[in-house]
């Protein structure tokens, strides 16, 4: 038993990672439902063609907002397009753009952030200055400006959105390298000559990565429903592409009488960015250690 | 009672570093003077606070750009000043000339990569060697460090490991680029006693097998006189008294020394309560005049009001005491 003390040898690892995830997962069901959400938004984005019964731009003047039946189950809009398909092909453009948002701006963020953390200095303050500027002035003003002054598109939109939800991963990802650039482990690497490009990707990034996925997830619902705004105000996408945010706005001169034009697609934006919020929260609670965990 | 011949690979001569804070700036270390030759170990003891880990790391600028600023004196680190080098000559020096073991092996590993990666990059950025080499070789340190499985743990992720295991992987990769001087910055502090024996015995050994000079940085007199052949006693940011482990020991001529030597557990009678020092360390924002172990010095009479300096006692001794220096002048 003596040898046993000085020669150790780890534990039967406990990497049983996904098996704790689901442990985690299942005891809290708003993130289940969050997930589910979440999971049915890109089936839907992906099978669109499949599951609608009709191409989303097929005019049927025949059947010029029809009410909701077997043949439309969301109805029909002012021309006769099958609202359940457009709202089925509007998940590409309304989720999709948010996704790339969240993705350019995320990646854009976290290196500038990283970068203005490791530098330090005059740089970092010039950086973080300038993302208060952004910050300061409310988001959905600054979004329109910007897509205004690029030209109504869903691209132009998408940047704009993108640009604008940047200063939040930057100020994320800064206080992570600052908290981090003092860990033993990042002065043990430069005690052993590592470059500070070296200790950036390999020990800042990694380790930096937790809260800013969390803050990602957390985003995708607001950015729906950014993106869909930009829209709504006809500075995002152009008709005729099904999107949920142009489609309530032209379906509001019927909401009176036609109820079931900007119900569907207002549905559609409050379920999946609620979906996304649910499963932002819920990471959140099981990635965050300072929450504790349950 | 020579001090061993060989290359001088550190010397520091008379530095002065202070921190500038908001509250003014803290005079961290006031002249300190040391040397560390090739192959020998040498310790520098002193309790929290007084500079150890400061005058090390200045010695490799592991420093704080910003607050940091050495006052006068200087150092030579392989003949060259780490103030004047450049970012990457300084990579250069660090890891392949010096590398450091750090107190925390909690935390001195990167918690998002497997143990074996984080050596193999170390080695990889200093030597020539391929995926498979520098892996075989990484393996070969951990075995040195007795541990049993070494293919397994490098597949580990470092919060499978415990305190000691992830202390010998880090002096694994201490020793991995074959560097001259290795800063052991208090490594066996946050391990329990008896993982404590086994880590100062792998240092040594592998250290005496390398031919590897080795700057052990500890406030535990007990762990220092196991293992170095020379001591550096530091007090406030000065030498308070500096020679071979066994003169200091047997003999020591500092007051603060001897009380340390006298609050060892080991060395006093059984069951009397452990002797402490009185007072804590002064005020390094306003350091008073004088020796600045005045004020907590048995021993302290009027000379003790200007610096003493750090006189030669006998061969290869050398004490900073006023009193010792009017005991060496009557002899």
């Amino acid at each position: 038993m003596a040898a046993d003390g000085i020669v150790t040898s780890p534990r039967p690892a406990a990497r049983l990672r996904a098996g704790r995830l689901w442990y985690r997962v299942k005891e809290s069901p708003l993130t289940l439902v969050g997930a589910a959400i979440a999971l049915a938004v890109l089936f839907v984005i992906m099978a669109a063609p499949l599951l609608a019964p009709y191409p989303p731009d097929k005019i049927s003047l025949a059947a010029r907002l029809a009410a909701p039946s077997p043949q439309h189950l969301f109805g029909t809009d002012e021309v006769g397009r099958d609202l359940f398909s457009r709202v089925l092909f509007g998940a590409r453009a309304s989720c999709g753009i948010a996704f790339a948002i969240v993705i350019i701006s995320t990646f854009i963020g976290s290196i500038i952030g990283c970068l203005s953390g490791v530098v330090g200095g005059i740089v970092d303050t010039a950086i973080m200055r300038l993302m208060d500027v952004f910050l300061a002035l409310p988001a959905l003003i600054l979004a329109m400006a910007l897509a205004a002054a690029l030209g109504p598109s869903l691209f132009n939109a998408m940047l704009a959105v993108a640009v604008v939800r940047v200063p939040a991963y930057v100020r994320l990802a800064r206080g992570q390298t600052l908290s981090l650039r003092n860990r033993t482990y990042v002065k043990a690497s430069r005690s052993f000559g590592a470059s500070p490009a070296y200790m950036l990707r390999w020990h800042i990034l990694p380790n930096a990565l937790s809260p800013i996925i969390v803050q990602a997830t957390l985003d995708l619902g607001g950015t729906i429903l950014t993106a869909a705004a930009l829209s709504f105000i006809g500075l995002g996408a152009q008709p005729p592409t099904s999107e949920w945010g142009s489609m309530v706005s032209s379906g509001r001169n019927y909401f009176l009488d036609q109820w079931w034009y900007v119900t569907f697609p207002g549905l559609a934006i409050l379920i999946s960015a609620m979906g996304f919020n649910l499963l932002g929260d819920g990471l959140r609670d099981m990635l965050d250690p300072r929450l504790g965990g349950r | 009672m020579t001090e061993p011949s060989g290359d001088v690979l550190l010397e520091i001569s008379d530095l002065s570093l202070e921190f500038r804070t908001y509250r003014g700036p803290i005079k961290a270390l006031n002249g300190v003077s040391l040397n560390v030759r090739a192959g020998e170990i040498v310790g520098i003891v002193g309790e929290s606070g007084c500079g150890k880990s400061v005058t090390m790391m200045a010695a490799t600028r592991l420093l704080p750009k910003g607050s940091a600023h050495i006052t006068g004196g200087g150092i030579r680190l392989f003949g060259n000043d780490p103030m004047t080098l450049s970012e990457r000559e300084l990579q250069h020096v660090r890891g392949r000339l010096v590398s450091t073991i750090f107190q925390e092996p909690m935390n001195a590993l990167n918690p998002t990569r497997r143990i074996g990666e984080q050596i193999v990059e170390v080695i990889r950025r200093h030597q020539r060697l391929d995926k498979a080499a520098a892996t075989s070789k990484a393996s070969g340190l951990l075995r040195d460090m007795l541990i049993s499985e070494p293919e397994r743990i490098m597949q580990a992720y470092p919060f499978e490991l415990s305190g000691g295991m992830r202390q010998r992987v880090l002096i694994a990769m201490a020793f991995s680029c074959e560097p001259k001087l290795i800063i052991a910055d208090e490594p066996t502090t946050a391990l329990d006693v008896t993982v404590q024996a086994l880590i100062l015995g792998l240092i040594k050994h592998k250290a005496m097998s390398t031919g590897t000079a080795v700057v052990f940085i500890s406030h535990d007199m007990a762990v220092v006189s196991q293992l170095c052949d020379r001591l550096y006693v530091l007090y406030a940011g000065r030498v308070a008294e500096a020679g071979t482990t066994e003169s200091v020991l047997a003999a020591p001529a500092h007051p603060y020394t001897r009380a340390l030597i006298r609050c060892l557990p080991g060395l006093a009678p059984p069951k009397q309560p452990l002797e402490q020092i009185p007072g804590t360390l002064p005020d390094l924002l306003d350091p008073p005049a004088g020796c600045l172990f005045r004020a907590r010095c048995r021993e302290a009479n009027d000379r003790c009001v200007s610096v003493p300096p750090l006189a030669a006692m006998e061969p290869a001794r050398r004490a900073a005491c006023w009193r010792r220096i009017e005991e060496t002048q009557a002899a």
